[in-house]
């Protein structure tokens, strides 16, 4: 007895055969597509502004005449941003996620803030930026200073940190918390001393992705009245500023072609940054990661 | 010398015997006792100062909805709401009378995601396929993380790749096409939510497990068969959710359609012309120093709300998804 037709299995097997290849090179092709149009992105804004990129460029105020702009205004603002940006988020994000992870029971209260913090997250930049313009520059009175720009940042970037330093908070294995109270530490000693030192990495990590995403967020800071175009350098967090985004932003809608190359090198120096940051939070979760 | 020496020890050792003395064993439990009440305290305190913590985001999410709530209803005063929905002009700055109609806002914003969508779900789901499916492990310790640096990069860059690289080359393409147009920034954003569907479809489709595509491949179908018939609809939920969230990153975005898709608002479906979206609307007026508390001030307020619910629905929708059609294989 012979239950299979073998000839029709063998002749619809070397379709199947074929058109599984057909389909992994497609698949890849549209992979390599994907990578090589990202690809050109970063070769035409490389190609275009590097020519505009020497120490000059990040030495100068911007001007009006392209061959004598600079990023330094910019470039210092952005710092001054991330100075107020980093405590505020970091310290916010690190006891929410504590109080989360450690001490919140599991009732609707705490269920109510996680789909908040989620729904946070997919909150609109932009929406950010109508916060800050009506609490921080107008109704606290900050004006459109480094605080106002720093705070609204903060509140953007709060979720990334919430919830990397509760996936750090939750690798932390339960045997180290229960050694430490074993020995009579309270709670508090236990996070303090044994939880956080071994969260660290993970911490920073999530801190410093969050950080480089505020430092390339613009449309906020567009809401907030950031000036587009800024002579002199703020003296205090209470001061006008601009950052790089915003500079960038400003050549870009310029008309003549030496802005847009301008553009370019600005966008290289902000990338440069950005890749820095991403090397830091690499370097940091290899050298402390540590298994338990 | 020798006795010197000891001489000087035994008088250590005897200091040392007097100081323990001087300390009374009662002082000492009262200093115990001292410290574990101030240890008590923080005990009792620390949960309470990061609850407030806690409370931050919470009340961002409220400040966010009552300022909008409270300066929409202050544009509702001078435009009904009828007039808001139902009109198809945006013609704020008009000297005499504005006319605030949303849709043709809303439009533009649908036609700069619906392009970007239909640029970016094959690229990103083939992409997703292929990594989990058929890639090596090799290729995807080198993938995955120039995916999420390119998630990472700031729009920003990408509005000025649209402006001064894409827009010429449609325009040799296209001859009709406006220097500032929907396509350009569609496909844009499309190029830039790629990154994020492919990589959040990979994480569901590698959630699925091992043992359903081994029962598959024992039946003797082909990788394409076990992908297409087994591993993508056990991910469908997953894959679905990361579409609609990046659908809400696209409705949201900003600098891209700001920078390439110009300032006109139409209420038309042709994406050769220069549009306006909600959120560069908003742009718009921030850079053009419209005085507080005039009707314009505040119809960026009512323009946040729209564009805040309806990124909102999208990422209720997503959460629903993921939650209601998970399928749990353990």
């Amino acid at each position: 007895m012979n239950f299979f037709d073998h000839k029709s299995i063998n002749a619809r097997m070397k379709i199947r055969v074929i058109v599984n290849l057909f389909a992994k090179i497609i698949f890849f092709a549209a992979m390599m597509f994907g990578l090589f149009i990202l690809g050109v992105l970063l070769y035409r804004i490389v190609s275009q502004g590097i020519g505009y990129l020497d120490l000059q460029f990040l030495q100068s105020l911007p001007s009006r005449k392209p061959e004598q702009a600079g990023v330094y205004t910019a470039l210092i603002g952005s710092v001054l941003l991330m100075a107020v940006v980093a405590p505020v988020s970091l310290l916010l994000g690190v006891a929410t996620a504590i109080y989360l992870e450690e001490y919140a029971k599991d009732n609707r209260f705490t269920a109510f803030i996680k789909v908040n913090i989620s729904n946070l997250a997919g909150v609109p930049s932009i929406v950010f930026g109508l916060l800050g313009l009506t609490v921080f520059v107008r109704a606290l009175a900050l004006g459109t200073s480094v605080l106002a720009a720093g705070l609204t940042m903060s509140l953007l970037v709060l979720p990334i940190i919430i919830v990397a330093a509760q996936e750090a908070l939750k690798a932390v294995p339960a045997s180290l918390r229960e050694a430490s109270y074993a020995m009579g530490a309270t709670k508090w000693q236990t996070i303090v001393r044994i939880v956080l030192p071994v969260a660290i990495p993970g911490i920073l990590t999530g801190g410093i992705l969050a950080l480089s995403r505020a430092i390339g967020e613009t449309a906020p800071l567009v809401v907030l009245g950031l000036p587009l175009f800024l002579a002199y350098l703020p003296k205090s967090i209470f001061d006008l500023f601009t950052v790089l985004p915003m500079q960038i932003y400003n050549w870009t809608g310029r008309p003549q072609e030496e802005f847009h190359s301008l553009a370019a090198a600005g966008i290289i120096v902000l990338l440069i940054l950005l890749l820095f940051m991403n090397f830091l939070a690499v370097l940091i979760r290899n050298k402390f990661q540590k298994r338990y | 010398m020798l006795l010197i020496l000891l001489c000087f020890r035994m008088g250590v050792i005897e200091l040392a015997i007097q100081n323990v003395n001087s300390l009374s064993i009662q002082k000492l439990i009262e200093e115990k006792k001292k410290n574990h009440n101030t240890a008590g305290i923080i005990e009792k305190f620390i949960p309470m100062i990061l609850l407030l913590a806690a409370v931050v985001s919470v009340l961002t999410t409220i400040g966010t909805v009552l300022t909008l709530i409270f300066e929409t209803i202050t544009f509702f005063q001078t435009v009904s709401i009828l007039e808001f929905l139902t009109t198809k002009k945006w013609y704020p700055f008009s000297e005499t009378e504005g006319t605030f109609g949303i849709l043709p806002l809303v439009l533009g914003t649908l036609k700069v995601t619906f392009i970007a969508i239909i640029v970016s779900i094959p690229i990103g789901l083939t992409s997703a396929i292929y990594l989990s499916e058929y890639a090596t492990e090799r290729t995807r310790r080198i993938i995955k993380p120039i995916l999420e640096v390119l998630a990472g990069i700031p729009t920003i860059v990408y509005g000025f790749f649209a402006l001064t690289f894409v827009t010429p080359l449609l325009r040799e393409i296209i001859p009709g096409l406006e220097l500032f147009n929907a396509l350009s920034p569609g496909i844009v954003i499309g190029i830039m939510i790629t990154p994020m569907i492919a990589s959040l479809s990979e994480d569901a489709l590698v959630s699925v497990p091992n043992s359903m595509r081994e029962g598959a491949f024992a039946l003797g179908a082909t990788k394409f068969e076990v992908a297409l018939k087994v591993v993508l609809p056990a991910a469908i939920s997953g894959i679905i959710s990361s579409i609609v969230l990046a659908i809400s990153r696209a409705i949201g975005e900003t600098m891209i359609v700001a920078i390439a898709g110009g300032s006109t608002p139409n209420v038309d479906w042709n994406v050769t012309n220069s549009i306006q979206t909600m959120t560069a609307y908003i742009v718009q007026v921030s850079q053009g120093d419209a005085g507080y508390g005039t009707t314009i001030y505040y119809s960026i307020y009512a323009v946040g709300m729209t564009l805040f619910i309806f990124t909102l629905i999208m990422n209720l929708i997503a959460q629903y998804i993921s939650r209601r059609f998970r399928e749990e294989y353990e």
